[in-house]
């Protein structure tokens, strides 16, 4: 098991090295370097110019050498400065990050129990009607990209609001406005302005967990030792709860892990459309106003969550299914 | 003139699309007949979710094909006088036109005061001519990598699986934000001693990208026709022409005959979902051909002598096409989703392009204002519609294809 973990620790490294290399390189193309200089120094500088500024800025010198100081940079600690904020650019990543981990937290808190439960329910029985009905349900999920159920809700619910508003007095002041406005803020965290974009962002992935414990739930209930308990006279409860249930959730385990890369473009979207000032609303920023340092940081940490999350669910499910591991 | 009430809405919309329900009914009805001979697609009407995908699927592929029938409008059309402009510009759905029923903005105007209505039938086209072909190209890409990773494994099993997992391990969105954004797309000229070519990251990745299709089909041409001279040199020569004279025009945008050819826009969205795709095929073609390996028949052709090659393009991948295709339209609904999300920030295709995507994007300025949601709310229901329609139908060939 410890050699497993550390090869895999080994491929991470390298898969980061790798992708912090490629990143260093895009974003430092001649394009994007004279785009900075523009913006930074002046619209109408000449060609000639713009090579003095680069070379004052130290952006002309050697591709490997920049890199290596800026890979020396971020490992101690210092990401450089951000050119937008005008600040350290760790202290705007952490920051931001801490924004979207509250939304995160809430979207997983939300999205993992419902995919489950509906996975479960789907695929104990199946080909049932209950089957069948959450199954559709579930494809119609995946088939909505936050983009598009955003847009729906803040409809929905603005339409809702013109017309119930008032028979239902109990619901929280401000909900429907911020909901028709479709602005989440990101200083403090209410029913009003989180519901909409956790519940856009919870209802892309659900669909895809949901499939995934219903395959897997489903399988498991053809197995041998379910049809023994069965014929044991257990009833159908304590088969599905204490029988099936634990190794029917090894599966999903790993793709909820997985996940993350897609939700991070989910929140790149959400925050986009809701305006929450999270990390994925810095990532359009910094791409967009050319912040190198903010930008690479930005990538460097995108990258580790993902690793990291690949790399939990890899030692995760080998713990949990001995058979991978002897193999 | 009054604007449609909701119900006048709901009905001419549903007439307007008459081309579309005439090919359906036609298509549907005489496949009923032949179903036996269909075989998995002739069994999907034996399975009403599947049955319900390609219904949807075929809708907006006819949608697509009639689209000048079925829009009254041109996609960049807008009235060009004065008052006109300011009643379409954000009109509400039912806005009738120039007082001409036939020309009624069904679903609205957008801010520019251009039909939405027509542009979401027009932006169709687009999205279902890149979202199967760039599936299609990753497919082969996916492939041609994918075969020879499952079958021999070792070391080249090793590097390309350490590759895809490297671009897998990308977000997709940061992808997108480096590779699509105008600086780095920019065209230099690079002189290549007899011709010149225009050259961008994006372009050299689409230049890659789209050997594979010629490598892939000349490789299937050789390993089959290997003693055969004449067919192999009919094929394989065909082949090759037709190949890089689609190259040269797609990919720089230079054919000799000027027939073929992509904006630079287009070519680097191409290549960014291509290469956002390829990974996911390359890792499913890998583990299906692992899995194959090891069937009788693959055992007889290799105890026969047959070419490693022969083997993974004439008995591996033809015996792996139940998961592909099921998987191959999945893939196309996440392709779309995809091109909305670079449309969705402006990335990519011009801003003008009906594309759901920009149109989507075009329209969620106002969405705040709940009045003017059409603008974004109807393309946003196309691209929904059609990606549920593939996920269905993928679901319904999944499942007849397990009854065998």
């Amino acid at each position: 098991m410890l050699m497993f973990i550390l090869r895999r620790i080994g491929t991470m490294l390298v898969t980061m090295i790798a992708l912090t290399f490629i990143v260093f390189y895009l974003v430092n193309l001649p394009g994007n370097l004279e785009k900075l200089a523009k913006t930074e120094g002046n619209m109408r500088m000449t060609d000639a110019e713009v090579q003095i500024w680069l070379d004052n800025e130290g952006f002309n010198r050697p591709f490997l050498i920049r890199y290596g100081e800026w890979l020396v940079g971020t490992a101690t600690g210092d990401m450089g400065y951000s050119r937008v904020f005008r600040k350290p650019v760790s202290e705007v990543v952490g920051e931001r990050l801490g924004y979207t981990g509250w939304l995160m937290l809430w979207v997983m808190i939300v999205m993992v129990p419902g995919a489950l439960i509906i996975g479960v329910l789907a695929g104990m029985r199946e080909g049932s009607t209950l089957d069948r009905g959450l199954s559709v349900g579930s494809i119609a999920s995946t088939s909505a990209p936050e983009y598009v159920t955003g847009i729906i809700f803040a409809l929905v619910f603005a339409t809702l609001f013109k017309e119930f508003s008032k028979d239902l007095a109990w619901w929280p002041e401000g909900f429907f406005l911020n909901a028709s406005a479709a602005t989440a803020t990101s200083k403090g965290i209410t029913f009003s302005n989180f519901a909409l974009p956790v519940m856009t962002m919870a209802i892309y992935g659900m669909g895809y967990i949901a499939r995934m414990t219903r395959a897997s739930m489903a399988e498991v209930m053809t197995s041998q030792y379910i049809r023994t308990a069965r014929l044991k006279g257990l009833n159908f409860r304590t088969v599905v709860l204490r029988h099936a249930l634990r190794n029917a959730l090894i599966a999903p385990f790993t793709v909820i892990m997985l996940q993350f890369p897609w939700l991070l473009t989910g929140v790149v979207i959400v925050e986009t459309m809701f305006n929450y000032k999270g990390f994925g609303f810095t990532l359009v920023q910094a791409a967009g106003n050319n912040d190198i340092d903010l930008l690479l940081a930005i990538s460097w940490v995108a990258v580790i969550v993902v690793l990291l999350t690949q790399l939990i669910s890899d030692v995760g499910y080998a713990y949990l299914n001995p058979r991978i591991r002897v193999k | 003139m009054e604007p449609l009430s909701n119900g006048e809405i709901i009905l001419y919309s549903i007439a307007r699309f008459w081309p579309t329900w005439i090919a359906l009914i036609a298509v549907l009805g005489s496949g009923y007949f032949i179903r036996d001979k269909l075989g998995t697609v002739g069994r999907l009407y034996g399975s009403s979710i599947g049955m319900v995908g390609l219904c949807i699927v075929l809708f907006w592929v006819f949608t697509a094909i009639f689209a000048p029938l079925i829009a009254p409008f041109g996609a960049q059309y807008a009235p060009v006088s004065g008052d006109m402009v300011r009643e379409a510009k954000r009109a509400l759905p039912g806005f009738v036109h120039v007082g001409d029923i036939t020309a009624a903005y069904l679903w609205g105007g957008d801010n520019l005061g251009r039909d939405v209505f027509s542009r979401v039938v027009y932006g169709s086209q687009i999205v279902l001519i890149i979202a199967p072909a760039a599936t299609l190209i990753a497919y082969m890409v996916g492939s041609t990598l994918g075969l020879p990773a499952g079958y021999y494994l070792g070391w080249i099993d090793t590097l390309m699986s350490f590759l895809a997992n490297l671009v897998l391990a990308f977000p997709v969105i940061l992808l997108f934000y480096l590779l699509v954004t105008p600086e780095v797309n920019t065209p230099v000229p690079v002189d290549l001693l007899i011709f010149e070519v225009p050259w961008s990251l994006p372009i050299g990745m689409a230049a890659f990208f789209f050997l594979f299709p010629i490598i892939f089909m000349c490789t299937m041409w050789y390993t089959k026709y290997e003693k055969n001279m004449t067919k192999l040199a009919v094929y394989t020569g065909a082949t090759i022409v037709i190949g890089f004279w689609l190259y040269s025009g797609l990919v720089f945008n230079s054919d000799p005959l000027g027939v073929v050819g992509m904006q630079p826009n287009e070519l680097n969205v191409f290549a960014a979902v291509i290469l956002g795709s390829s990974p996911g095929v390359f890792r499913i073609v890998r583990g299906l051909t692992m899995d194959i390996k090891t069937r009788d028949y693959v055992a007889a052709a290799q105890t026969r002598g047959e070419r490693p090659w022969y083997i993974m393009l004439w008995e591996i991948l033809p015996n792996a096409r139940g998961p592909l295709i099921v998987d191959f339209c999945l893939r196309i609904g996440y392709t779309t989703i995809l091109l909305g999300t670079l449309g969705f920030f402006g990335l990519g295709l011009s801003p003008e392009s009906p594309d759901w995507g920009s149109m989507i994007n075009h329209g969620r300025q106002f969405v705040k204002l709940l009045k003017w949601a059409h603008m974004s709310v109807f393309p946003a229901l196309a691209l929904m519609t059609l990606v549920l329609g593939l996920n269905l139908l993928a679901d319904g060939l999944r499942e007849e294809s397990l009854k065998d």
